[in-house]
């Protein structure tokens, strides 16, 4: 009886420990939240989307950031989906089962969680050290760079889950096998290749790692893509490490628009591909 | 029939326009596959251009140091000293912290939603956690310096202090004014952005051990956690070491959240509680600051020391995980 007992105690004591790591793991991430949401909305107001970054002790707002930011991430996203497209065609529809496309599949998963901080001194001695300054554009491409695999990834994984069958019926019927990849698998991944996409913008929009000495960072408003470029990660990781309430507070404010951004787009995508999944 | 209906015009015509039509097609089928096949080889590229352009741009330390660099503790942009020791040290003690808080409490929510959630909560639990490893890395290193790090030092770090002063070894590691900021905040900090990392891997492995071995156990008598650890953990040992690895590559690599909270000193401190550096905050805090060749390079080689560690973490993760896939395809 003593044993059955015993196992009894071991049973509820280990499986209390993993509702406390429930509980442990839950409460740090609602506090981060909690401080974010608290924090961020306190110095939300027109003044952010409608001023650049202030000298310290003044005011002022985000809107060379904001812009900064957008256009570095579109146009890094602009960059990276087609080439991760057309790499993700390539080892689903063609060479599914070569060795070229297993060894691509190895490297894109090196590359998906490579350190971004080494895809900015990539960019930076491919780009910056040739151009001989920091630019926009060169951020554009880091973030590219990282857009790449997510977008492989997801391209894959959505065009394997595209029945065999859709393809040799439009086959069947004469089409050649580019307008059936264009036309059919395309078309039935739709869902599937959106979410991808929107996954690496949510992804690289809170990137700063690799925009530090790519697109360093800029006080002033500017639309210059050869020139340093300002973006809220980089004037986050500025203002907050600064000694200044303001430059803190706007800091706390661009955090919060980044989290809602990559939460907005996160659960688009989710909402995205479980349609896709049902239909 | 057939020699009339090729003779007249109209038909000539038709079959001509035909067989434009089709090799129009078979040029279009050529040149996208050509398209999609050298997309892939640019991400192959990619991994070599990244390799390539470290290698290269670390010559000059290389030149400088030789492997006296990985060696010799000194980090010194006045004298043109460098070497790697200090940040490779910070990068995996903060590692290792994480790792070490992090694995058992990540298989804990993933045993939690596997095994014991309610199906009702099973699926918000689940996308809250995703969701929360899809937040940015900075957010994670601002809330440490304004939130975590005082926390540490007004409340925590005097406690350990305290706590630990009389006994060895643990004496010199918990030893020191809490500074709030330093290996064991970053530490922290590493485990709580990597906790939903080990947690989803976890999770989706576990999902993939048959019911029927579970309901086996159960049947023969067996406590649930005593399924837990004599089927669901050895079945699937594989695939929790390749995501743990997976976290352990995120954790070493992880740049922004560490920089704001390791407070930047280029030495190796004996107590965990004492600022030091790891390789990316390092990179990213001095990197724009280096003027002259020899200090770039060095930082650059740095960088390559950091890629080379991820890089073997990686791969080993990934050989797990794909062996497990070939597995459950079995």
């Amino acid at each position: 009886m003593a044993l059955y007992e015993n196992r009894k105690r071991a049973n509820a004591i280990w499986l209390g420990l993993c509702y406390a790591s429930v509980v442990f793991g839950l409460t740090f991430l609602v506090l981060i939240l909690i401080t974010l949401f608290w924090n961020g909305f306190s110095g939300l107001s027109l003044k952010v989307f409608t001023q650049s970054t202030p000298a310290p002790d003044s005011e002022g707002g985000l809107l060379n950031a904001i812009v900064g930011s957008l256009i570095i991430t579109i146009l890094g996203v602009l960059i990276g989906t087609p080439l991760g497209i057309l790499a993700g065609t390539y080892m689903a529809e063609y060479g599914r089962n070569s060795k070229l496309a297993s060894v691509v599949r190895f490297i894109n998963d090196i590359l998906l969680s490579a350190p971004s901080i080494v895809v900015g001194l990539f960019v930076y001695q491919v780009m910056v050290t040739r151009m001989g300054h920091f630019s926009g554009i060169a951020g554009a491409v880091a973030l590219a760079v990282i857009v790449i695999p997510i977008v492989v990834r997801t391209t894959e994984n959505m065009l394997l889950l595209v029945p065999g069958s859709l393809r040799e019926a439009a086959s069947a019927l004469g089409l050649p096998r580019s307008t059936v990849v264009q036309r059919i698998a395309y078309k039935a991944a739709q869902a599937g290749l959106i979410t991808g996409v929107l996954l690496a913008i949510a992804r690289v929009s809170g990137e700063t790692a690799p925009l530090l000495f790519t697109a360093l960072n800029n006080q002033f408003f500017s639309t210059d893509l050869n020139a340093p470029m300002a973006s809220l990660p980089s004037i986050i990781f500025q203002f907050a490490m600064s000694p200044y309430k303001g430059w803190q507070s706007l800091a706390w404010t661009g955090a919060l628009l980044i989290t809602l951004t990559v939460l907005g787009l996160s659960i688009l995508a989710r909402t995205l591909s479980s349609q896709g999944r049902t239909r | 029939m057939a020699d009339i209906a090729v003779k007249s015009g109209r038909v000539i015509d038709e079959a001509a326009a035909r067989a434009r039509v089709l090799t129009g097609f078979k040029f279009r089928d050529t040149a996208f596959r050509w398209l999609t096949l050298s997309a892939a080889v640019i991400v192959l590229l990619l991994l070599g251009g990244v390799i390539a352009t470290l290698i290269n741009g670390s010559i000059p330390a290389f030149k400088a140091f030789g492997f006296r660099f990985l060696f010799t503790n000194v980090w010194n942009p006045a004298t043109g000293q460098y070497g790697a020791p200090a940040a490779v040290y910070g990068t995996v003690i903060t590692s290792i912290i994480a790792m070490v808080i992090a694995v058992p409490i990540g298989l804990g929510v993933a045993i939690f939603l596997t095994e014991l959630c309610p199906h009702a909560l099973r699926r918000p639990i689940g996308t809250a956690i995703e969701l929360l490893a899809g937040i940015p890395s900075i957010i994670y290193g601002l809330w440490g310096l304004f939130v975590l790090a005082p926390f540490l030092q007004q409340h925590v770090q005097p406690l350990l202090i305290g706590l630990f002063a009389k006994v060895p070894v643990f004496n010199i590691l918990f030893a020191g004014p809490p500074y709030g900021i330093g290996l064991l905040t970053a530490g922290l900090i590493l485990a709580i952005m990597v906790i939903p990392f080990v947690s989803a891997v976890s999770r989706d492995v576990f999902d993939t051990v048959p019911p029927l071995l579970k309901e086996a156990g159960y049947g023969n008598g067996f406590t649930t956690w005593e399924v837990i650890s004599n089927i669901v953990i050895p079945y699937t040992r594989v695939g929790v070491l390749g995501g743990v690895m997976l976290g352990l590559g995120r954790a070493l690599g992880e740049t922004m959240a560490v920089t704001f909270v390791i407070g930047n000193a280029d030495v190796i401190p004996t107590s965990l509680m004492a600022p030091g550096t790891t390789i990316s905050a390092a990179i990213a805090n001095e990197f724009t600051e280096a003027v002259d060749e020899l200090y770039t390079s060095s930082l650059i080689e740095l960088g390559l020391i950091l890629f080379v560690i991820t890089f073997v973490v990686l791969s080993i993760s990934r050989l797990m995980l794909m062996r497990l896939e070939r597995q459950a395809g079995r």
